[in-house]
């Protein structure tokens, strides 16, 4: 992982800064115009969220099963990376609904829930952080309960009216406007990307932490 | 090694960052007006600059949080280091 | 021992329990009560109830007194040291579970039963008008809601924040069938109830349901491991 991670790491960097050329690039959308582009990154803000809470839960699970401490390091990782993503997702959208709907924020169901799966998230840290002896299997449980929820955000806008667009709007994107299909894909892989290595980062940081713990043991071990 | 090697990535990014950002407004600026209605361009833009500078902070934040807890986890281990030397001799 | 008789076992003994002290019955009615009557007191405008607010009135009484019964009944098992006496049992541990949250459906359910006629009555909410679908609701909702907070108090014994993290823990994660389960019960309060909708906040909490409870069968075991 560490001999990938500086490819990687140029890899985001250089999609970054091609970025915004893709973005304006890309036609405007015939109803929202200037104010479309922010689909490009809102999108793969939430893609990025959603690979961010798979993460957590497989590593909640397998933390859970196999008592693996590296699944627990990468599951907080994983949480803290939601949140963060969530919260581009979050504002961006907030931003954008201001313009297209006129609203900063509307209590449809998918708006809704992902408000609260970023409080689930927050929840999680909190417990980490409070729960005292034993918070880690706590903190797993609640992880599988945050990602278990996810699929019925994703599907929320499916199942009933809201003003959210529907899912289905980005996959119809490739045959109607191909070009933005392409900066929308580009922009994806970057965010996925930036949250592989912010991944790296952050459970290096949790490695080094355990590795402190572990120095402080001994320390007190010792005659 | 591996954390000067750590630092100098998150001073990368610090580092980049920011010049990026400055390029975002910039970059949107160049779209040629002409195609765009004269009543949709300003009302839409500060949205538009706004969502992708969040963006930027927001990480920008995030990578400085990361690499100052980083840091205090190394001071830490240093510190420790040399209580442990200063045992054994 | 089948896991059937496990189950009816553990439920048996808190039933035991409760019927000869009452506590936990008695206090999450009285709190439940309470809560309605300050809801009562906020969202009544001239004599007038505020349209609507019988349903999530109704929902966070529920919840609320659903907190304070799952805080008790584990508090009991902690005072007593039994749950490490309950793990011990050579008894499927997902046995024990479904008898806990029987327990705590069962304290709901009687909570309820007291609340959807006050509401109706101190709000003036048509809540008898589709007796069979709201009582899908509610029973729906509740078991969600007890399926994950059973699962958390029991993990929660342990902790010393037990107090603080259970609310932190829950009330995120089952605000999904909150949400299911407040929307689909205005849609029976509206005149004409709204049969379509409410059948899709039903279906809704039914996969909800299922869910929860597989995760909460397959977690409780590592989960109540030391």
């Amino acid at each position: 992982m560490r001999k990938l991670f500086a490819p990687l790491l140029v890899l985001t960097a250089v999609m970054f800064a091609y970025a915004p050329v893709v973005i304006a690039n890309t036609r405007y959308e015939s109803t929202m115009f200037l104010v479309q582009k922010i689909f490009y990154f809102h999108f793969a803000s939430w893609m990025a969220w959603a690979a961010a809470i798979g993460v957590c839960g497989i590593a909640s699970a397998v933390y859970l099963f196999r008592a693996d401490p590296r699944g627990d390091r990468l599951a907080v990782a994983g949480a803290e990376l939601a949140i963060l993503f969530g919260a581009f997702g979050l504002v961006t959208g907030s931003l954008w609904g201001r313009k297209a709907w006129g609203v900063w924020w509307q209590w449809d169901a998918r708006l809704t829930m992902a408000l609260m799966a970023e409080l689930i998230f927050v929840g999680y840290l909190l417990v980490r952080k409070y729960g005292g002896p034993g918070a880690e299997k706590l903190a797993a449980g609640m992880g599988i309960f945050g990602a278990a929820t996810t699929p019925f955000i994703y599907k929320s806008v499916d199942w009933w009216r809201t003003i959210h667009p529907q899912t289905s709007v980005v996959r119809n994107l490739g045959e109607t406007a191909p070009d933005m299909y392409g900066a929308m894909l580009f922009c994806t892989v970057a965010f996925l990307l930036l949250f592989a290595s912010l991944l790296t980062v952050r459970v290096h940081l949790e490695s080094r932490r355990a590795e402190l713990d572990r120095l402080y043991l001994a320390l007190e071990d010792q005659p | 090694m591996t954390r000067g090697l750590c630092v100098a990535i998150v001073f990368l990014f610090l580092a980049g960052a920011p010049v990026l950002a400055g390029q975002q407004p910039a970059t949107e600026g160049f779209v040629p007006a002409s195609e765009l209605p004269p009543d949709q361009q300003l009302p839409a833009a500060p949205f538009l600059i706004g969502a992708y500078a969040f963006i930027w902070l927001a990480l920008v934040f995030y990578l400085w949080t990361i690499w100052r807890r980083l840091g205090k986890v190394e001071q830490e281990m240093r510190a420790l280091d040399e209580r442990q030397r200063s045992h054994a001799r | 021992m089948s896991f059937a008789t496990t189950a009816f076992l553990v439920l048996k003994k808190d039933f035991t329990i409760e019927v000869k002290s009452g506590e936990i019955l008695y206090t999450t009615l009285f709190f439940a009560v309470s809560c309605v009557l300050i809801f009562a007191i906020a969202f009544v405008r001239e004599g007038q109830p505020v349209e609507g607010a019988g349903a999530g009135i109704l929902w966070i009484a529920v919840l609320f007194a659903g907190n304070l019964a799952l805080g008790r009944t584990f508090e009991r098992e902690r005072y007593g040291e039994t749950v490490r006496a309950l793990l011990l049992t050579p008894a499927p541990r997902a046995a024990i579970y479904v008898g806990k949250l029987l327990g705590i459906v069962a304290l709901l359910v009687a909570a309820e039963c007291l609340l959807v006629p006050m509401v109706a009555f101190l709000f003036d909410a048509p809540l008898f008008a589709r007796p069979l679908l709201l009582a899908a609701i509610l029973g729906l909702g509740t078991v969600g809601f007890a399926s994950v907070g059973t699962l958390f108090a029991a993990m929660l014994v342990r902790s010393r924040t037990r107090d603080v993290m259970l609310p932190i823990l829950l009330y995120p994660i089952t605000v999904p069938v909150i949400i299911a389960g407040v929307l689909g019960t205005s849609a029976l309060l509206q005149s004409p109830a709204d049969e379509p909708v409410a059948l899709l906040w039903i279906w809704l909490l039914v996969s909800f349901d299922v869910v929860f409870v597989t995760l909460a069968l397959w977690t409780f075991e590592p989960l109540m491991t030391e």
